[in-house]
């Protein structure tokens, strides 16, 4: 019945269903170029000035790497509500080794470990005991956010003044428009993208994510992939964690707080699906950016900015109906010779 | 036997207490089609998973060509030339056809501990020629497995499988829930291993889809096998009356 009632479609029509179904992000990306139009002209201009850019260029890297790794997560069929509190456990642990005399880089590589290993419990116990990762990262969520605290002893530790900042965030590049970890970001979102669309490990997570049953019997070994996965997702929420403490000077054991679920919202609003399988890197970071564009342009345009959860939370509903709808459409059209 | 490209012998495998494969020796012959038949948990699918690496025999044995093999996991079974389609779960339907080809397999321009870039144009000629090899006619290697049919999905395995120089290829239940006409291409694929000198073994429910294209029909019930001969030697009647 369905397929009856596309027959009248043109074929442009089709191709643009199409043209959904392999770059999920497109919706997102138009929705971002539309909203930075409405708030250059809603705040007379001063959305797009250099100041304004610079204050978001220089907070997107954190919230943007975050969502690389839930997008990716996401995408092998996993989920992670931990990220917010491995942002704070990650530069907390570098924090106290450093007050301990540790050097940076040696904390630095301990902070990564101590995310790589919650990752790998995260996928280990999800994967072991057949249960919802959101119930394991749920716990996480806890566990992790009380061991920051524990370690911090209840006081945020005084960082060392000989941190290396200008590998991190100081500014740089023309009219000093970016912080160094915008190059950070650029480059980790350069490389994921390549590995989920260019590798043949990207293929093994879009199967493995895609559909289960037939990844494992054409011998992809799932359950490492999404371990890998959960892996390298709780290594970017500390590194992205690390790279906020910095900017601020001060390692607060309550940073992060929320942040799982924006994540989650950016993925999403990406075009990236909650059941895994669909979804690109290219789209956590525009959903992102969209979040960020919204945080700022509401300001900017005198808006109640109390009304910044409403819009994410619409957008999101919004995103993944809109979604699904078109994943449904587009299926019922048939488009083989 | 000399011709024997698989012989199992004596397998057994146990689920949680239920005897399911009790001391199964069977011959699969080269370049036969072979028809499986029986009732739901007669052990046919628990052979089946035994052969293509899904799951280990507790018991027995399994020569592949005459030299005695451990299969312990599907990637075993496909070093070993065996091809499994299964009814449902041989593709990912959010990826393109040519990536489908490939899943596991992908050809890469270099590689550092397994992982490397796709050589995406090999990907792409070498489906669109194992594509045309099946006689499947899409127009494109990059359209995604969910917006094909049924039938056209079993004819992508198929044409991987033989891409893959299989020299054993399974079907488990490839005809269920297609419509008619893709049911006869489906037949028309298993009679065609023949001539490309694949062994084929066919799973199904539907007798005569079985006597159609098979040139020996085995039938199984509660973990043995009850009957073993030609198609032109028996009838669906006495299959029927042995399971």
């Amino acid at each position: 019945m369905h397929q009856q009632k596309f027959e009248f479609l043109e074929p442009d029509v089709k191709r643009l269903f199409k043209t959904y179904l392999e770059k999920p992000e497109l919706a997102g990306l138009i929705l971002l170029l539309l909203l930075i139009v409405v708030f250059q002209i809603r705040s007379h201009g001063v959305f797009l000035n250099q100041d304004n850019l610079r204050g978001i260029l220089g907070i997107l890297p954190e919230a943007g790497l975050v969502a690389i790794g839930v997008t990716i997560l996401m995408i092998s069929g996993e989920f992670d509500l931990s990220v917010g509190s491995v942002f704070a456990l990650m530069p907390m642990t570098m924090a106290v080794l450093m007050v301990h005399g540790a050097p940076f880089p040696l904390a630095l590589l301990a902070g990564l470990l101590v995310s790589a290993a919650i990752g790998f419990i995260n996928g280990y116990i999800t994967i072991r005991f057949a249960i919802p990762s959101f119930i394991t990262t749920l716990g996480m969520l806890f566990m992790a956010r009380s061991l920051t605290v524990v370690v911090s002893g209840g006081f945020p530790p005084l960082l060392p003044a000989d941190l290396p900042n200008w590998l991190f965030t100081s500014f740089v590049g023309p009219g000093n428009m970016f912080r160094m970890s915008f190059l950070w970001f650029a480059g980790i979102a350069l490389l994921t993208s390549l590995m989920l669309s260019r590798t043949n490990f990207g293929n093994w997570i879009k199967a493995t994510g895609g559909f289960p049953p037939a990844a494992a019997a054409m011998g992809i070994p799932t359950a490492r992939v999404k371990i890998i996965c959960f892996m390298l997702c709780s290594m970017l929420s500390g590194f992205a964690g690390m790279l906020q403490v910095l900017r601020l000077g001060s390692p607060l054991p309550s940073i992060g707080e929320g942040m799982e679920l924006q994540a989650v919202a950016s993925a999403v609003i990406g075009g990236a699906s909650l059941a895994g399988g669909i979804g690109t890197v290219m789209g956590g970071i525009i959903g992102t950016t969209l979040i960020r564009v919204i945080d700022n342009g509401l300001v900017l345009s005198h808006v109640d900015a109390n009304w910044f959860k409403f819009a994410i939370g619409f957008l999101t509903i919004f995103a993944v109906v809109a979604n699904a709808w078109m994943r449904k459409r587009a299926k019922a059209i048939k488009m083989e010779g | 036997m000399a011709d024997a490209i698989i012989s199992v012998h004596n397998l057994h495998k146990w689920y949680s207490g239920v005897h399911a494969l009790k001391g199964v020796t069977l011959d699969f012959t080269r370049g036969e089609a072979l028809g499986l038949v029986g009732d739901n948990g007669a052990g046919k699918s628990t052979l089946i998973n035994i052969l293509s690496g899904v799951h280990t025999a507790d018991q027995g044995e399994i020569k592949v060509e005459g030299r005695t093999v451990r299969i312990a996991k599907p990637r075993d079974a496909m070093d070993l030339g065996i091809e499994t389609i299964y009814q449902y779960n041989s593709m990912v339907p959010t990826m393109s056809i040519a990536r489908n080809l490939f899943i596991g397999r992908e050809p890469t321009r270099f590689s550092v501990l397994g992982v490397g870039l796709l050589d995406q144009k090999k990907m792409a000629s070498e489906s669109i020629r194992a594509i045309a090899n099946v006689d499947l006619h899409l127009r494109s290697p990059d359209a995604l497995v969910g917006e094909l049919s049924g039938g056209q999905r079993q004819g992508v395995a198929i044409a991987r499988a033989m891409h893959f120089k299989s020299k054993v290829m399974i079907l488990d239940e490839p005809t269920n829930h297609l419509s008619v006409k893709e049911t006869r291409k489906v037949i028309g694929f298993v009679r065609g291993l023949k001539e490309q000198g694949i062994t084929g073994v066919f799973i199904s429910h539907n007798m005569h889809h079985v006597f159609e294209c098979c040139d020996r029909v085995v039938a199984m019930a509660r973990g043995e096998i009850v009957l073993d001969k030609r198609v032109t030697e028996t009838s669906i009647d006495e299959v029927h009356s042995v399971l």
